[in-house]
């Protein structure tokens, strides 16, 4: 039985300026997130894996447009296309369908209104029909939901800790009852212990109403343990897409392996650690050919010429893609990548 | 509480400086006001009237400063400013209270609407950058350098002279008494209309600027964010959390400038002859009307003030940061 998808993104491309050289911050990008699972997006810093979830939900600050592609949404009632829809729409699909715990959750609350009038809120906006009471009953048990006491409904953001701030966004994602659940890099202001609790407070959540995650982080190692599927980016592009024990197991991509590598495992044998030599390239100015290529271990001739498409691997393994030029017919794979 | 504590004995430590300050003041000055009186009224006036104008100027040769000093403060408190040298012999108070209602009813009205619109208009163009909105720009820059009095005067010459639909100067028609009737009420608003006018296009600019400004950095904020994607409707994102905490500083700003009220309001009554506490200080400065100038310069610190009461009140009121403190 294949999975049902509710997100699929296809060939999505943005942009940071108008002007006569704009940044290609996305280049055809293209996911599928299907009914229950987690799917992780990885990338060093910069890669766009922010931008990725701005313009998938539409919410792109200028000077950032979406120049190509589509985002179809699959709810009850078929598939839409969220790029394609009038504004009116896109307001009540939102929260309902996608709901998002941002990057800056620090600053996600308001700081003049309580929290309990930020959870309630949206749901007065989407629920015309609810009471006062209805809402406030709901904004506690949400609240209880992520092990706040349902009595800090009466708080200011200030009054809370970072990490407390944090599980109130991830209540108030929770308020309607989502079909997607967006993490950017839920907890990367926190630490470590807290940043476990937090998501697996998640993942018990998941469990239990059986809503679809994307989350994303650059912490491979994290994400291999909670992630049903990764996305591996790089410089704009996914560069690899495989279920996460695969990945963990045989990166297929060079950029891949040393992402792995330069963090230590959780489990299992020690590694010796390995950074990535070079720094991404820059966005304005991208490399011919594979943008990997300048700062890749395995790089041949070829790849500064050809722009490796994401395609299946070497092996052809079921549900695997990778977008590298050592995969194609005729080529051998190094060791680090065949094993 | 502590906080509220605080800042009440700092405003009573600041009045009684200022009281102070206005007293020390004359005192130090070069230049004996009583002489000036006495000189204006060329020898008319006789020794007891010499004398007894000291007494009442507080200017008792014979007297000790601490003495005058007490002197001064229980004066004050019973509403005593001495007299005035130009109107002599009425009493400064009673001069302030006269004068003091044209200019607060007027500027203060010109100044709540001038923040208001001004404001709100900052509102629509800062949530829409970037579109035909920021047209508006240009014009509000050009109005903000412009010179009060330059503006006064190009009314006046346009809608008073060229075109006399608005009367040049005063604050009501001189033939009435004035009065709360119709007529008189009717008088005062129609003269009250190019000052007002004025004091608005002239301040209005600044709010605008300064309300655009702070909801452009506002709109970037994760929690703008966060409101557009939970699907609230959108005046509710502009309003509710945008604008919301983008008028924080105008808010302050305000309170502030409602203290400037009065001594900000001096162009404006010189150019319309206006009878408010601007022309009368305008008078007093060309007659050397110490008692009044003296009179003017209390109420116009304790205007500041009472906004920067106000403004703490505000603030506190609106951010609820601030009141962590208290
Ligand atoms: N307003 C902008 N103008 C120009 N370039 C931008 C703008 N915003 C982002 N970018 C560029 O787009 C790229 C992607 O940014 P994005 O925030 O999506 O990265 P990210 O993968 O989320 O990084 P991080 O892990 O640090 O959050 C970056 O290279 C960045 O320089
Ligand atoms: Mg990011």
């Amino acid at each position: 039985m294949t999975p049902e998808p509710v997100l699929e993104i296809r060939d999505l491309a943005v942009d940071y300026g108008y002007g006569a050289s704009p940044v290609h911050a996305l280049r055809g990008v293209s996911l599928t997130l299907h009914k229950g699972e987690v799917l992780g997006i990885a990338g060093e810093s910069g890669c766009g894996k922010s931008t990725l979830v701005y313009a998938a939900t539409r919410l792109l600050p200028p000077p950032g447009v979406i120049v190509g592609g589509e985002v179809r949404f699959h709810g009850d009632d078929g598939p839409v296309d969220i790029l394609r829809m009038t504004d009116q729409e896109l307001r009540a699909a939102r929260w309902q369908d996608t709901a998002i715990v941002f990057q800056g959750a620090m600053n996600s609350l308001n700081p003049v209104y309580r929290v309990g009038r930020q959870l309630t809120d949206a749901i007065a906006a989407h629920r015309p029909g609810s009471s006062r009471a209805e809402r406030e009953e709901r904004a506690r048990e949400l609240l209880t939901m992520v092990g706040i006491a349902p009595e800090r409904i009466r708080a200011f953001p200030h009054q809370l800790s970072g990490g407390m701030r944090q599980r109130v966004m991830i209540a108030m994602a929770m308020a309607l009852e989502p079909k997607v659940l967006i993490l950017d890099e839920p907890t990367t202001a926190l630490d470590v212990v807290m940043q476990r609790q937090i998501l697996e407070q998640v993942m018990e959540l998941r469990d239990r109403l059986g809503f679809s995650v994307v989350f994303i982080t650059h912490d491979v190692s994290l994400l291999i343990e909670v992630a049903d599927h990764i996305a591996i980016m790089y410089a704009g592009e996914i560069v690899e897409q495989a279920r996460a024990s695969e990945v963990y197991r045989q990166p297929r991509h060079p950029y891949s392996h040393g992402l792995l590598h330069s963090f230590p495992p959780l489990h299992g044998p020690r590694r010796p650690l390995a950074g990535i030599p070079g720094s991404p390239p820059d966005l304005q100015a991208l490399p011919s050919g594979c943008p990997f290529s300048p700062r890749c271990p395995e790089a041949m001739d070829v790849c500064t010429d050809v722009h490796p498409d994401l395609g299946p691997t070497a092996a052809a393994e079921p549900g695997r893609r990778v977008a590298c030029l050592l995969h194609t017919e005729g080529r051998t794979l190094p060791a680090s990548l065949s094993v | 509480m502590r906080f509220v504590l605080r800042r009440c004995i700092f405003y009573l430590v600041t009045a009684w400086a200022a009281v102070t300050v206005n007293f020390v003041i004359p005192r130090v000055m070069p230049g004996d006001p009583v002489q000036a009186l006495i000189n204006r009224y060329q020898g008319q006036l006789s020794t007891d009237a010499v004398e007894s104008l000291y007494a009442l100027f507080g200017l008792d040769p014979d007297a000790s400063i601490w003495s005058q000093y007490v002197d001064y403060w229980g004066r004050l408190f019973a509403g005593d400013l001495g007299l005035s040298f130009t109107f002599f012999p009425t009493p400064v108070a009673d001069v302030i209270l006269q004068s003091l209602p044209w200019t607060v009813a007027l500027v203060g009205v010109a100044s709540v609407l001038s923040f208001a619109v001004g404001t709100l208009i900052g509102v629509m163009i800062g949530w829409r950058r970037g579109t035909w909105a920021d047209g508006i720009l240009p014009v509000t820059a050009f109005l903000s350098a412009v010179p009060y009095f330059w503006l006064g005067l190009i009314a006046i010459m346009l809608l008073a002279v060229t075109w006399p639909v608005f009367p040049t100067s005063g604050g009501y028609d001189g033939g009435l008494v004035p009065g709360l009737y119709p007529e008189f009420i009717g008088s005062a608003l129609w003269h009250s209309i190019l000052p007002a006018g004025t004091v608005v296009i002239s301040s209005v600019a600044g709010w605008i600027l300064g309300m655009r400004n702070m909801m452009v950095t506002v709109s970037s904020e994760d929690y703008v964010t966060v409101a557009q994607a939970k699907g609230l409707p959108e005046r509710q994102v502009m309003f509710g959390y945008a604008a919301r905490n983008a008028v924080l500083p105008q808010v302050s700003g305000f309170a502030l400038s409602l203290g400037f009220i009065v001594s900000g309001t001096l162009v404006m009554e010189m150019v319309f002859s206006y009878p408010g506490v601007g022309f009368v200080l305008y008078q007093a400065t060309g007659g050397q009307d110490y008692p009044l100038m003296q009179g003017i310069f209390l109420i116009i610190t304790l205007a500041v003030l009472v906004a920067n009461m106000l403004a703490d009140v505000a603030y506190v009121l609106l951010d609820p940061r601030t009141r962590q403190e208290a």
